[in-house]
């Protein structure tokens, strides 16, 4: 906003001969315009719809912190668990710098998994938003490597088993399994080497992928328009200038009120960063204040919790015919299955609202489901869990491979013509 | 390729073994780093008796004092062993190479420990030493079992001796320790000794994140500035939205 009320007139003027200067050379305006300031979104867009603006907060909150830890950091497995203390012990603000970065990990997984969530309630990846939705899922992948990477750099002891353990399981492909695993890790163990170039990834190459990706995500969502609570299209209902009538220019209306969400999400974010940073061993390990012992595993190897469900599906498969590779198929099928998902919806509507009670009790239990899963992953494999585990793995599948048979015979209810929004 | 197979075996098939699993009942710690009297004292009791082995190599002598409120003379007169100056860590003399020799395994640097493995297990680990002849220490634990470490404070706590009964277990009957019994005193009452530990467990709680008085103090003024720009956004939101109908 350059021209701001209380400026006075000839400041103004010329922060608007500024602009016109730049928007000669470069389409300034035009993108502000094209990608927030008149980007056009349907008004009754609900709670559920803070999770995307909080997933981008907690990105740049990563990138900064990150940039001022790699500060101090040391990536060499002789110095890392050192310079993590000395951060945390001797570098001004440092611990705070350290704490805000590791509830970010946890808080990123937490707002993508309910910015996800919130696309499965209302059929946001349904057409025309299949590739919007296939950017996000590649956001999500890329998103899990750079936790992976990243949860070594500590270099504790849970760092270096959980590197040993999920670098293994390539282990288990068949022909190519030793050579691919030993590539990955440029040595025979995880070493000095494996630490280096997992900072390399980490710190430059995925938050590089995960940049570009992110504006991909935005450019096709202000391209086919945002979806809402009511899963119609509001570009069917445009008024006389050209923008559907349910729709409110983004800015400032939904400026304010991401603004809003953003004050709420950092009142829960804050009281965790300086109340309970290590959230009872959820977001921060007790076996990793202990520096990597390759001599010695922790009591229980368990990734942290955003990798629990699906730790506890590869866990669930037996090893059969010589070989562990189903379990690691299970749990690679359990992502993949998701990239189909606005193909294996077959329902005539888009939101939860007209959909009839099977789609609503199935997708309720898958969330059940997959809490659940998460609990397993992170206890060890016995029973209960085991069988809780598998039974688990059963239904994940099951939602996914048979949504195109339940959401055709489900009942549904009429949509309405126009958004609904009540004011308040 | 074997380790690799193993361990895939130890994670995937075998869970459940563990090498340290303390099965023992941990009792409460009760510490509270904001009592600044029990961490001096406990700053007093671990550079008496801990740090003749172990080190805290990620600790600075002058931050323990700028916290504690140890004045330089008080640091250098009671704290600071020969040699040492203010803004060294806190290494131990005993070279650990021969540590490891002596013991067994080098006594683990003590910086993190709290962190690691909780201040009641600390505070349980260190009172439930027992007479037992049969190790080279002659005594043993009921938390970490024939651990190598000595009991150091035994002068202080005396050494109990183990509560043996037949305990019938899965149809087999056997002598099996069920807990401590009296046996040679020490210098101090056990209430003197249980309150020893557990100054000395608050200062490695402390040790192990200095910035935690700060960060929680913080905090209430972080999240209460937060409520009130929560309630600004919030009806700034609702000034613009009210022309939406």
């Amino acid at each position: 906003m350059a021209n701001g009320a209380g400026t006075p007139a000839g400041e103004g003027g010329r922060m608007k001969a500024l602009l016109g200067w730049v928007d000669d050379r470069f389409p300034l305006t035009q993108m502000w315009n094209e990608q927030w300031g008149k980007y056009y979104a349907p008004k009754n867009l609900n709670n559920w719809y803070y999770f995307g603006s909080l997933s981008m907060f907690v990105l740049v909150l990563q990138i900064v912190t990150g940039i001022f830890l790699t500060m101090n950091y040391k990536p060499s497995s002789a110095e890392a668990f050192g310079s993590v203390e000395y951060i945390m012990r001797d570098v001004e603000w440092g611990w705070l710098i350290r704490y805000l970065h590791s509830t970010g990990a946890s808080a990123f997984f937490l707002v993508v998994y309910l910015h996800m969530f919130r696309a499965m309630l209302y059929g946001s990846y349904r057409r025309p938003r299949e590739l919007l939705w296939i950017f996000g899922m590649v956001i999500y992948l890329v998103l899990m490597g750079e936790a992976f990477f990243g949860y070594l750099l500590p270099w504790g002891n849970m760092s270096y088993w959980g590197a040993q353990v999920i670098v293994s399981l390539f282990g288990t492909l068949p022909v190519i399994g030793s050579g691919l695993v030993e590539w990955i890790r440029g040595d025979f163990y995880i070493s000095d080497i494996t630490l280096n170039r997992f900072f390399a990834l980490h710190v430059i190459a995925l938050p590089l992928v995960l940049v570009f990706l992110v504006v991909a995500h935005l450019l096709a969502l202000h391209e086919v328009g945002s979806n809402n609570p009511d899963g119609i299209e509001v570009k069917k209902n445009k008024g006389p200038d050209g923008h559907p009538l349910d729709s409110i220019p983004s800015h400032p209306y939904y400026s304010v009120k991401d603004l809003m969400g953003l004050a709420f999400f950092l009142i829960l974010f804050c009281a965790v960063v300086f109340f309970a940073p290590g959230l009872g061993g959820l977001f921060l390990e007790p076996p990793n204040f202990e520096m990597a012992n390759p001599m010695q595993t922790p009591e229980h190897i368990a990734p942290v919790w955003y990798f629990t469900p699906f730790y506890a599906m590869l866990r669930s498969v037996p090893a059969f015919l010589g070989t562990q590779v189903w379990g690691v198929i299970v749990m690679g099928a359990a992502i993949v299955v998701l990239f189909f998902l606005p193909w294996l919806d077959r329902a005539p509507v888009k939101s939860i609202r007209y959909r009839g009670p099977i789609y609503k009790i199935a997708l309720a239990v898958f969330v059940v489901v997959f809490v659940t899963l998460g609990y397993c992953g992170m206890r060890p494999a016995v029973e209960p869990f085991k069988t809780m585990s598998v039974l688990g793995t059963i239904y994940y599948f099951a939602f996914f491979l048979l949504m195109p048979w339940y959401t055709r015979i489900d009942s549904y209810k009429p949509e309405p013509q126009r958004v609904t929004y009540h004011a308040h | 390729m074997l380790t690799r197979k193993l361990v895939l075996l130890a994670v995937l098939a075998a869970p459940g073994t563990s090498l340290a699993a303390t099965t023992a009942h941990l009792d409460d710690a009760g510490t509270d780093i904001h009592n600044v009297a029990s961490l001096q004292r406990g700053a007093r009791n671990f550079a008496g008796y801990c740090l003749g082995c172990h080190s805290a190599q990620y600790v600075r002598w002058n931050r323990v004092a700028a916290d504690l409120g140890i004045g330089e003379a008080e640091l250098q007169k009671y704290l600071l062993p020969a040699g040492a100056r203010p803004f060294d860590t806190m290494t131990s003399a005993m070279p650990r190479a021969q540590a490891a020799e002596w013991f067994g395994n080098a006594p683990p640097d003590l910086s993190l420990i709290a962190r690691s493995r909780g201040v009641d297990y600390l505070y349980t680990f260190l009172r439930s030493y027992y007479a037992d002849p049969a190790r080279p220490t002659g005594v043993n634990n009921l938390v970490l079992p024939n651990t190598a470490m000595p009991h150091v404070l035994a002068h202080l706590q005396g050494v109990p001796a183990a509560r043996v009964e037949l305990v019938t277990h899965g149809g087999v009957t056997g002598q099996h320790i069920v807990g401590l019994a009296e046996g040679t005193p020490g210098e101090l009452s056990a209430a003197a000794y249980d309150e020893f530990v557990r100054d000395t467990v608050n200062f490695l709680d402390y040790i192990g994140e200095p910035a935690k008085a700060k960060r929680e103090s913080m905090g209430v003024w972080v999240v209460l500035f937060l409520l009130v720009f929560w309630l600004m956004t919030y009806l700034l939101k609702k000034e613009y939205w009210k022309d939406i109908r």
